[in-house]
């Protein structure tokens, strides 16, 4: 187990790269504390699965160290990082039994036959795979499959990180939920240091005490789920994570005031605006109140979602949604909108008004 | 509902029912017919009943063609089928070699069957060729129109340079198809170079490996071309093989009726063996 330091890590597919464009992974540091459940989430393309292969060791950077516990590893192989990684598809030995395969790691790294077996039963045990422990292992279903995979990982004790690169995009929906909440039991068991790699923002929230938000090879925030959802350090931030995601209204800084559409808006962080670039406002549907005054908007469309509403109401020529509890009274036509001030920000080009970047 | 008969769409049929009698039953039957009956010409026919085939499996030559040729095929697919493997799992996976590499590889594989025996006839002759004359400046005696290890040596040779080709190919093909996921996890998994060709490359090249070995047993079963242009069966019957045997006897003697049982024998061992070979290599399939 180890800490993981990321210091300026950069990377690229082509052999000699020009501009910033060519760079899948843009300059990027991050500490991992180890024991942590983390989670690296963004669209498909963002360069997570690069980053996650830069650790691994199965990817050697272009520019920039990667540091376990203070030991340079970038130019290690995977192997003497001793990680272990779970794969987008189920990775199993077709021609060996359960047992076989868990047991594979181990078996490559000299360990004694009679220990192997102690730590095969105890992962199995922890997987509930006992039962299956001697049948071949193709004959199992896709779920069951995963597990092996991880159980690969898990059952060497001393791997420094385990990796998950997007492991339940084959697995039926109603299993997933249930090999998730055994990835947190097991987290919480063994107390390893472990990396989910997703695009699935309620994949990366329930699993991981912090998150690393990605687009375009950029770490664009990295935080604890409620940070992500109250104060999103970029608009991307906003739209990629909440159902539905922010809403962002362009806005110009007149007299210490944000003011929208004519009308002057409170916003939390507006001492730290400084009215350069694009001024944008940003706040999430759950902030957003039917008032008897304040923006004029016109309701659009309502959609149920259950529990509450989602509003999406037209004004001065944006969208703007809201969400209104049960049995709150849905108004016709036109209305006056309010915005929570302590959960309104401001935006520049982007990125939060006052971020340290 | 009343079902509407209509018949006519047999009629489309008939194409590839034609197609089919004309290039596989009739030929057949035609042997069938000569493989009961006696022919002294004119198309008179007189049944003969099962003499043809109970001479062709008492007949010594033809025991002796049957053996060598069982030899042959045993060995090139001992030397074709690992090598084909080793060669593939050399070639290059990615890169402008990849494309060059085919080519090369696939060069033998075009060319023609009798230019292939006469390439290897005149590249083995002791007094010109290039392997006859470099063998005997070795200090090794070969002659492969007299002696009967030279005559195999340079028949095997002969098929392990046309055929090992195809093999590659199909094993390259199927390597190619192995997802790179299975790579990585063994080199998460810390396994060496033989444990992954053993637990990953090799269960996941099976099935082009079946495909390989049936189709390089039919072919060297049925070898013909190749070997009539560079020894013609010779010295004496040493590299005289099943097929070399067969048009001997029909063409050579005009044996018709003897031929005909032969061809048939000859077709059901081909048919036996392969059947044989698949179900042995699909045999864990069913489990």
């Amino acid at each position: 187990m180890a800490e993981i330091r990321i210091e300026n890590l950069r990377h690229s597919y082509s052999a000699n790269p020009q501009s910033d464009e060519d760079f899948a992974l843009k300059r990027l540091s991050i500490t991992w504390q180890d024991g942590g459940a983390y989670a690296l989430l963004g669209p498909s393309g963002c360069g997570k699965t690069t980053l996650l292969n830069l650790i691994s060791g199965l990817l050697t950077p272009t520019e920039g160290k990667i540091l376990f516990d203070g030991k340079d590893v970038s130019n290690a192989s995977p192997e003497e990082r001793n990680i272990a990684q779970v794969f987008q598809f189920p990775v199993i030995y077709d021609t060996m039994t359960v047992y076989d395969n868990l047991a594979f790691p181990l078996r490559n790294r000299g360990v004694p036959e009679g220990e192997i077996k102690i730590r095969v039963a105890e992962i199995a045990d922890m997987l509930e795979l006992t039962k299956t422990l001697h049948k071949r292992a193709s004959g199992l279903t896709a779920d069951g499959k995963q597990k092996i995979s991880l159980g690969r990982g898990l059952v060497r004790p001393d791997v420094n990180v385990i990796m998950f690169d997007e492991p339940l995009t084959v697995i039926d929906p109603h299993l997933k939920w249930q090999l998730r909440s055994k990835l947190k039991e097991l987290h919480l068991r063994t107390k390893r240091t472990m990396i989910y790699v997703t695009h699935d923002q309620t994949e990366a929230l329930t699993f991981a005490d912090q998150v690393v938000v990605m687009n375009l090879g950029e770490v664009v925030q990295a935080g604890t789920p409620i940070e992500l959802f109250e104060r999103p350090q970029h608009t991307f931030v906003g739209h990629f994570i909440g159902s539905p995601g922010m809403n962002v209204l362009p806005c110009e800084v007149r007299g210490g005031k944000a003011v929208f559409a004519g009308m002057p808006v409170d916003v939390a962080n507006i001492q730290s605006a400084g009215n350069r670039g694009r001024m944008e406002i940003g706040v999430r549907p759950e902030f957003v109140s039917i008032a008897r005054a304040g923006i004029s908007a016109d309701v659009v469309r309502v959609a149920d979602a259950g529990r509450y509403r989602i509003v999406e109401t037209r004004s001065h020529g944006h969208t703007i949604k809201l969400l209104l509890k049960e049995g709150e009274e849905v108004p016709q036509s036109t209305t006056f909108l309010a915005f929570d001030p302590s959960h309104t920000q401001i935006y520049e080009d982007g990125w939060i008004a006052g971020a340290h970047r | 509902m009343n079902k509407t008969l209509n018949n006519k769409a047999w009629w489309l049929v008939l194409p590839v029912f034609l197609m089919v009698a004309f290039n596989a039953l009739l030929p057949l039957m035609t042997v069938v017919n000569y493989s009961i009956q006696e022919t002294f010409g004119n198309n008179e026919f007189f049944w003969s009943g099962t003499t043809w085939f109970e001479q062709i499996l008492h007949d010594g030559e033809f025991h002796a063609s049957l053996k060598r040729q069982l030899i042959f095929t045993g060995l090139i697919l001992l030397i074709e089928v690992p090598l084909g493997l080793v060669i593939a799992l050399c070639m290059p996976r990615n890169g402008p070699w990849v494309s060059v590499c085919l080519v090369l590889v696939a060069l033998p594989l075009l060319v023609p069957w009798n230019v292939v025996g006469s390439m290897w006839n005149i590249m083995a002759l002791p007094d010109i060729g290039l392997l006859g004359k470099g063998i005997n400046a070795l200090g090794i005696t070969f002659n492969y129109t007299r002696q009967p290890i030279s005559a195999w040596f340079t028949v095997v040779l002969m098929d392990v340079w046309h055929w090992t080709s195809l093999v590659v190919l199909l094993c390259y093909a199927g390597l190619v198809a192995i997802p790179d996921a299975y790579y990585q996890a063994a080199k998460v998994d810390g396994a060496r170079p033989w444990a992954v060709f053993r637990y990953i490359q090799l269960p996941r090249l099976k099935h082009v490996l079946t495909i390989a070995i049936l189709l390089r047993f039919m072919d060297s079963f049925m070898i013909y071309t190749e070997v009539i242009v560079l020894t013609g069966g010779g010295p004496g019957s040493t590299t005289k093989f099943l097929s070399i045997d067969l048009v001997q006897k029909a063409l050579g003697g005009f044996d018709l009726g003897p031929a005909a049982a032969f061809s048939i024998v000859y077709f059901l061992i081909i048919l036996f063996l392969s059947w044989l070979f698949y179900t042995l290599m699909m045999r864990e399939e069913a489990k």
